[in-house]
């Protein structure tokens, strides 16, 4: 950028904002630091500071009577982890229930947001779009309840309607965090949509490819960072979930329960326990970067 | 775009299945808002005005709906100042520390509530923090923050750098840039990123859980409250009804101002 | 590398303001006096324990509270005893109302203090089979005033289950016919239950108290309920949750609370409930006052309101318990037109009471004084992950 001196009566007023800019302009640093401080300090204070107090719980201990939290370090949690199977259970079945609503949640966004993005325009796409985000606005809590009363077997909606129903349970519980989750996962795939140049599928259909092979072989992979971006949301929200979990979960514990179940009782190994899905997301995020998935979000 | 009939109405009809889908258990609340039972129970029994009386008149829904509003604006309000900052200086900036930075403001979102709320939870306390609406707000603001940036910075990404150039030319500051030619651009992704941000901290419950104190209670808190007493749970019905109904005004209108930037955005079009 | 190194320092000191704790003193003496009112109340208590006529207008006993003695009340709601317990460790709150299972718990980490009850005139009128029990005492020491109680009962549908059973094994039997649809509580206080059941099915296990338990009569109550999972359709500890299961059919048996008897039977459900033959868990709530209480005379104030015979009336028949203070039957009859609630929920049955165990939490220190190595409640907690899989 150059700076020009200003010819008098161009109309541009000078002033203290006039030799702050200049002197800004001259200290490059100053002006990163400026911008970068506050959210920087915020973030690392706040949050991983946060973080990393929340670890150092996680190798505290209870002490015998349960009344108190020892402050020894130790890895006595970690060993309980991965001496009681129960846990690695809990862990991986949350994690397939995780992968299962984010397919789930991948396969009922793509028409959808295709339509919208592609297929329709005008006030059309903005009203389907209005009806895509409004849901996000009823209660996440009486969302879950209602389903309560959808999938209940017997009594339930579905029972009630057409005889069958998947109850509570696992399979219960991905349909509704895939209801959940669902407008998260719209949202990137149509805003990945909404970039994709039109020339692009009107060149493969001039070169003679019907629709379902640009399809698949033009659409798909260039929404591949977008689809990856919704992913993390479905994946993560379904990771740490419980309470959406018990209500429609019947019996089943996921990561989330045990957390929520130990923090009053056992902070410390509460803590070690939401350390795994911790690790989990912060892998798939490294992982991710490369896709460029996370500009999408 | 000019797509052949089967493929329109194939993702139309698929379009339609899906939003069937989205709204059936909305429906459901709506219904049942009306229901004469007590409790969340399918099929209704009978119809009353009951519960949106009772809901009308109940000082506990206005109350957390109030807190849950001031909660939601003042965690937008520092979002907004601190993504538009971030997003800033990751935009013009490379630095040390960037990709960290970058990946520790998504990390709010990307990490499940529960331990975003225990972390903060433990963090509070341990500084001697009393739990009330300042840490519910702080705990809202900080993943309502990648909201944002995300949006600014595909924003930033999208302007062409040559209309801050110009105006440098033309003789302004970058103050005057900043609020003349940046800023205009950036309205709509800050208003789309803002009314996303205010909805995800308005409906949050996990973190707020564990990061609100003693009788603080958010809209979510209170839901939860009546949906645990048994004859109670109707009125929640209404109240989710009556949000889901407001919400269609600002998301109606952050729709029509967003879409329709034209081609200062500089799209890929 | 600055600013490395400035990340570094600041991670560093988050990490030792971390480290440093932050231990307030308690004072360890009950009141001796009921000074002035400090203005304030924080309160920790259980769903409808506290109304202030935002759920049901007609349903407020905190604002005449207040009206009367300056404090103004805000109570913090918790789900589970595990979070009452926690809340309280906090500091922040003068009083809770806890069940058998956090109030031992509380007792032993020193954050309740001891009660003087001669403080509180309703004292001498409450059912004197809630005083001086092992939950809500300690070394000859009382630590809290009674509210309310309540049986854990056996309920179930009598258009599913055509025989009235009369024994707890209907849902510890693996071989149930109503398997997926059987329901239990979900804490780990639950396992008391199964030990109870064990006391008189396998009496050669020893089991005298279900609440001190040794590691064999332990290990045989966890493998019972290991064994119960699988019949089980849903836990529940949030009871509109199982009252709603009820209603519609998809629970047909297992433990419930009388409240959810009666608010499922106003909806149609066709239940029935028994007190079966081994035997119930059950719930006697204590008030209980913070070690860390800032505010103690409002507490005291508080704790004296609420046994007072017209607040318990209202508290009983809207929470759907036993109220601590039989003088409250008649009030109920007076205010509610109810003149069975008492019968129901058999407040006057002092043989009633005393044959229901209510809950206490488990402590290595046995609870009936019998030896030292009983299984501590953290292991029970451990065991109830394990349990549910």
């Amino acid at each position: 950028m150059t700076a020009t001196t200003i010819p008098s009566g161009s109309g541009i007023p000078s002033g203290p904002g006039k030799s702050a800019s200049r002197w800004l302009h001259r200290h490059p640093r100053t002006r990163l630091i400026a911008l970068i401080g506050a959210p920087a300090t915020w973030m690392i204070v706040l949050y991983i500071g946060s973080l990393a107090s929340l670890f150092l719980t996680s190798l505290y201990r209870l002490n015998d009577d349960g009344s108190g939290i020892d402050k020894v370090i130790g890895t006595q949690n970690y060993r309980t982890l991965i001496d009681q199977s129960v846990y690695l259970d809990i862990a991986l079945r949350t994690v397939k229930i995780a992968v299962l609503v984010t397919l789930v949640d991948i396969v009922l966004a793509l028409p959808i947001a295709f339509f919208i993005a592609k297929v329709v325009g005008g006030l059309w796409r903005r009203l389907l779009i209005a009806s895509v985000l409004v849901p996000l606005w009823a209660s996440y809590l009486v969302k879950a309840f209602s389903w309560r009363a959808i999938i209940g077997s017997p009594g339930g909606v579905l029972d009630k309607t057409f005889g069958v129903s998947p109850n509570y349970g696992e399979v219960g519980l991905i349909i509704v965090l895939a209801y959940l989750w669902l407008p998260y996962m719209i949202v990137p795939i149509y805003a990945g949509l909404e970039r994709l140049p039109d020339s692009l599928l009107d060149a493969s259909s001039d070169l003679g490819a019907h629709f379902g092979f640009t399809f698949r072989r033009v659409v798909l992979p260039l929404l591949f960072p977008s689809i990856v971006a919704g992913s993390v949301f479905t994946f993560s929200l379904s990771l740490g979930d419980y309470i959406a979990v018990d209500l429609v979960g019947g019996k089943t514990q996921v990561i989330g329960s045990v957390v929520y179940d130990n923090f009053s009782a056992d902070l410390p190994f509460a803590a070690a326990f939401a350390v795994v899905p911790v690790i989990v997301m912060v892998a798939y995020i490294l992982g991710i970067r490369r896709s460029g998935a996370l500009e999408n979000l | 775009m000019h797509f052949p009939r089967r493929v329109r109405m194939l993702f139309g009809g698929m379009t339609g299945l899906v939003l069937a889908f989205l709204y059936l258990p909305l429906a459901i609340i709506v219904v049942l808002s009306f229901n004469t039972v007590s409790s969340l129970s399918w099929p209704p029994k009978g119809f009353t005005l009951h519960w949106w009386q009772s809901a009308m008149h109940s000082t506990g829904a206005r109350d957390a709906l109030l807190v849950s509003l001031k909660t939601a604006a003042g965690a937008t309000a520092i979002a907004l100042v601190l993504g538009l900052l971030a997003a800033l200086a990751v935009h013009r900036f490379k630095f040390f520390g960037r990709e960290t930075l970058n990946l520790m403001i998504v990390l709010p979102i990307a990490l499940p509530g529960i331990v975003t709320g225990i972390a903060l939870n433990a963090a509070f306390r341990q500084a001697g923090f009393d739990l009330g609406l300042l840490t519910l707000i702080i705990a809202h603001a900080t993943f309502c923050i990648v909201v944002l940036y995300n949006n600014l910075l595909a924003r930033f990404r999208r302007l062409s750098p040559n209309l801050e150039e110009a105006s440098a030319d033309l003789g302004a500051h970058t103050f005057q840039t900043f609020r003349y030619v940046t800023f205009p651009l950036l309205r709509t992704a800050l208003l789309a990123g803002g009314l996303l941000a205010f909805g995800l901290s308005f409906d949050e419950i996990v973190v707020t859980t564990f990061t609100s104190g003693a009788g603080l209670e958010t809209l979510p808190i209170w839901i939860f409250k009546n949906l645990s007493r048994g004859d109670q749970q109707p009125i929640v019905t209404v109240v989710a009804t009556a949000v889901m109904l407001l919400s269609v005004i600002p998301v109606w209108l952050a729709q029509r101002l967003t879409s329709g930037d034209g081609p200062l955005t500089g799209g890929t079009r | 590398m600055k600013n490395a190194r400035y990340l570094g320092a600041l991670v560093a000191m988050t990490l030792l303001a971390a480290a440093c704790g932050d231990d307030k003193k308690s004072s360890g003496e009950a009141l001796a006096a009921i000074g002035e009112g400090e203005k304030a109340l924080n309160l920790v208590v259980w769903a409808g324990y506290a109304e202030d006529g935002s759920t049901y207008p007609e349903y407020d006993w905190v604002h005449p509270f207040q009206d009367q003695t300056g404090c103004v009340v805000k109570s913090k709601i918790a789900a589970t005893s595990d979070e009452m317990f926690q809340l309280m460790g906090t500091g922040d709150y003068d009083g809770v109302s806890a069940s058998g299972d956090a109030s031992v718990r509380l007792i032993d980490a020193k954050l309740v203090d001891p009660v003087n009850t001669a403080l509180i005139k309703n004292y001498a009128d409450l059912s004197p089979f809630l005083k001086d029990q092992r939950y809500n005492s300690s070394d000859g020491k009382n630590y809290g005033i009674p509210h309310g109680w309540g049986a854990n009962y056996l309920m179930w549908r009598t258009d599913v289950v055509t025989t009235a059973p009369d024994s707890w094994s209907v849902v510890f039997d693996k071989g149930s016919p109503y398997a997926g649809k059987v329901t239990a509580y979900d804490a780990p206080i639950y396992i008391a239950d199964a030990a109870l059941y064990l006391k008189t099915a396998q009496p050669d296990l020893g089991i005298e108290d279900p609440y001190s338990l040794n590691q064999a009569q332990f290990d045989a109550s966890v493998a019972l309920l290991k064994d119960q999972h699988s019949i089980i359709g849903e836990y529940w500890n949030d009871y509109t949750k199982t009252q709603g299961a009820f209603e519609q059919g998809s629970t047909v048996l297992g433990t419930t609370w009388q409240v959810i008897f009666n608010l499922a039977t106003t909806n149609g459900a066709p239940l029935e409930t028994v007190v079966p033959k081994e035997g119930a868990t059950g719930w006697s709530d204590t008030w209980m006052v913070s070690s860390k209480a800032a505010h103690p005379n409002c507490m005291y104030m508080w704790m004296d309101y609420i046994t007072s015979p017209a607040v318990q009336a209202q508290v009983a028949y809207y929470f759907g318990e036993a109220p601590a203070n039989p003088k409250a039957c008649d009030e109920i009859n007076t205010q509610f037109a109810d003149p069975t609630h008492c019968d129901v929920f058999k407040a006057n049955d002092s043989a009633f009471a005393q044959s229901i165990a209510f809950w206490a939490t488990p402590r290595k220190q046995c609870l009936n004084g019998k030896g030292s190595d009983c299984v501590p409640f953290s292991a029970w907690i451990k065991a109830w992950t394990e349990i549910k899989g």
